[in-house]
């Protein structure tokens, strides 16, 4: 396990590096840079250039790659163009409203979906399944952004419930989660119903049933504990989706997270804080999808006799 | 056993695609999913015949500006007194062709370069796999983004961005299948013969691997439709008048507070064009690979 978890986290320094050279060069693509933008009106030629000379931005763009590369060895992400701050601190600064979203909206798609599933599972090809099922695809179908606005408009305008923004107050958080929570429920759902449908027709259940075990525990304690590993798969990619995907949902509530400042540094062409923020993201979800993966052992000892097969097999080849 | 027999004759007198096609119509949902999907592609192909784009879709006629539905304007009318029905109605053409034609960039280079990896193994799958890898560990929506705030605002840089970040589903389907097929005997006995690589890819192996690669590539476009208007609500898609779905959220969303209806018939349009293409991608999965169904 250790060798694996070591293998893995290896692994993550190629992906790093292909990650910031790929958006490093990206970005050099652009037609003008942050000079344009933030020069005062009236900057003469010179003017441009000394800022320029300044930033380091008059040289080719490999040895500005290579100095950059050079930084983050010392854990240097480099200096906003615009607003002059330290590109991790910044990043950092943003990211707890990010990690609270993200798991408020898990939170919400688990309480929605998980249920529904076990749900439509036991009562399979009836109506009420059928029409779970439906839901599940329509909430798939739906634009989320889109889904946010319709929230907005219902319980933020029409009935005075919730802010329709900002991060200021507490019930901030409810509608941003609900609308990503929504998204991410139709696939939890159906993971969850396809899961349980497998493991309700093992053998072991239609002993535990002829133990005279109410039906009650037979499902909820007996089958939902083996239908586990996929739930559990689709929570961690989703988690790691929302963590480095609510770019949408933080821009229609004013959400005061990485994407928003993303989308906002791009537009201000400030290559540091993009490449950085981007690379931040990346080392996040990489890191959160190793954890789901050893989570798997945890739950599941026969993964955890993959791992030391493979390894196994490995040493013999 | 006899009977098992005369079955499989008269499955195999009906043929492939007689078969899937039996398959797929009796599933009701992916033949509501098709029938919707064959209507928009109609709108979306006769546009220009149903409306006139200069009159009906982007002129403006201030007189009528921010009217509630009504029989005369169906949906409601904009800021700009523009029919909200006829701009979703000739959207179909933008939003539609941005999906289409993303997803076919990204199934082209996706396949091409997954069939290379499937088939050629060792240093060049390492590569192609280990940048795809790459590709993909940015979250689709930044890439996207980054892509076009980078090329500029623009319906092909749009097409463009979405369609590179689909590239690497298509690679790793396409690389997966290739494998499955990549030592059958048909294949052997082709190198025996002496064909070149690429007619071994693209006569024997590919045909072989369709069936995976057809449904990423419904469904793809289904998620790509949202993509593209994603980005274009974030004002990175196609720029205005042109009639996007995306953006004529993004203009709604101004008027959010008064004028709810032109928040609410654009996003309509969004996820009954997906819903369709999605409900006829889990129809094609069942009839095409009876292995997935469950």
């Amino acid at each position: 396990m250790h060798r694996y978890i070591i293998k893995r986290l290896l692994l993550m320094i190629p992906v790093i590096i292909g990650v910031s050279f790929l958006v490093f060069f990206i970005m050099d693509l652009a037609p003008g840079d942050a000079v344009d933008l933030m020069a005062p009106e009236g900057a003469t030629a010179e003017d441009l250039m000394a800022i320029r000379h300044d930033l380091g931005l008059d040289q080719p763009v490999v040895i500005r790659y290579i100095r950059y590369m050079g930084g983050m060895l010392h854990g240097d992400m480099g200096i906003s163009y615009v607003s002059k701050t330290d590109v991790f601190d910044t990043y950092m600064q943003k990211l707890p409203a990010t990690i609270k979203l993200s798991f408020a909206s898990i939170l919400v798609s688990v309480l929605l979906s998980v249920p529904l599933g076990i749900y439509s599972a036991t009562r399979q090809g009836t109506i009420q399944d059928n029409i779970s099922m439906v839901l599940a695809m329509i909430g798939l179908s739906m634009p989320n952004f889109w889904l946010g606005l319709l929230l907005i408009i219902a319980f933020s305008l029409h009935i005075h419930l919730f802010p329709s923004g900002g991060d200021q107050t507490l019930s901030a958080i409810v509608l941003p989660a609900l609308t990503i929570g929504t998204g991410l429920m139709a696939t939890l759902t159906r993971t969850t119903r396809s899961s349980m449908l497998d493991v309700l027709k093992q053998e072991y259940l239609r002993t535990a049933r002829a133990k005279g075990i109410p039906e009650k525990t037979v499902v909820m304690s007996h089958a939902l504990r083996n239908a586990l590993i996929p739930i559990i798969t689709i929570i961690g990619t989703q988690l790691a989706g929302v963590l480095g995907g609510s770019v949408l949902t933080e821009t229609v509530f004013a959400w005061p997270g990485v994407g928003r400042l993303i989308v906002d540094s791009l537009n201000m062409r400030d290559t540091p804080l993009v490449t950085g923020s981007i690379i931040m993201t990346t080392i996040l979800l990489s890191i959160v999808l190793l954890l789901v993966d050893l989570l798997y052992a945890v739950v599941d000892p026969r993964i955890k006799a993959q791992y030391i097969i493979k390894r196994g097999r490995k040493k013999r080849g | 056993m006899a009977k098992t027999m005369e079955q499989t004759t008269e499955r195999k007198a009906r043929g492939q695609v007689a078969e899937i096609w039996h398959q797929f119509s009796r599933n009701k949902g992916a033949m509501v999913g098709s029938f919707i999907v064959l209507v928009i592609a109609f709108i979306a192909i006769f546009a220009d015949v149903l409306l006139d784009y200069d009159t009906q879709v982007v002129g403006q006629n201030v007189a009528e500006r921010l009217q509630w539905p009504s029989a005369a304007h169906w949906f409601g009318t904009d800021e700009l007194g523009r029919d909200i029905f006829f701009r979703i109605l000739y959207g179909t053409r933008f939003s539609c062709s941005v999906g289409l034609v993303a997803v076919s960039i990204g199934l082209v280079i996706g396949v091409t370069l997954g069939a290379i990896a499937g088939f050629f193994g060792g240093a060049l799958e390492e590569v192609i796999m280990r940048s795809t890898d790459i590709l993909s560990a940015v979250p689709n929506m930044l890439m996207a983004i980054v892509i076009v705030s980078v090329l500029g605002q623009s319906i092909w840089n749009l097409m463009l961005a979405v369609g590179i970040t689909s590239v690497p589903q298509f690679v790793r389907i396409t690389r997966a299948a290739v494998l499955t097929v990549r030592n059958q005997e048909y294949v052997e006995a082709s190198k025996a013969i002496g064909l070149t690589n690429g007619k071994i890819i693209f006569k024997h192996i590919l045909p072989n691997c369709l069936s995976p690669i057809i449904v990423q590539a419904t469904l793809r476009v289904a998620s790509a439709i949202i993509s593209a208007s994603s980005l274009s609500f974030l004002g990175l898609g196609v720029p205005a008048p042109a009639p996007e779905w995306g953006s004529l959220l993004s203009g709604g969303r101004k008027y959010i507070r008064d004028y709810s209806y032109m928040t609410l018939f654009p996003g309509l349009a969004i996820m009954i064009t997906v819903l369709a293409l999605n409900m006829m991608g889990d129809g094609l999965r069942d009839s095409l690979d009876p292995k997935l169904k469950k």
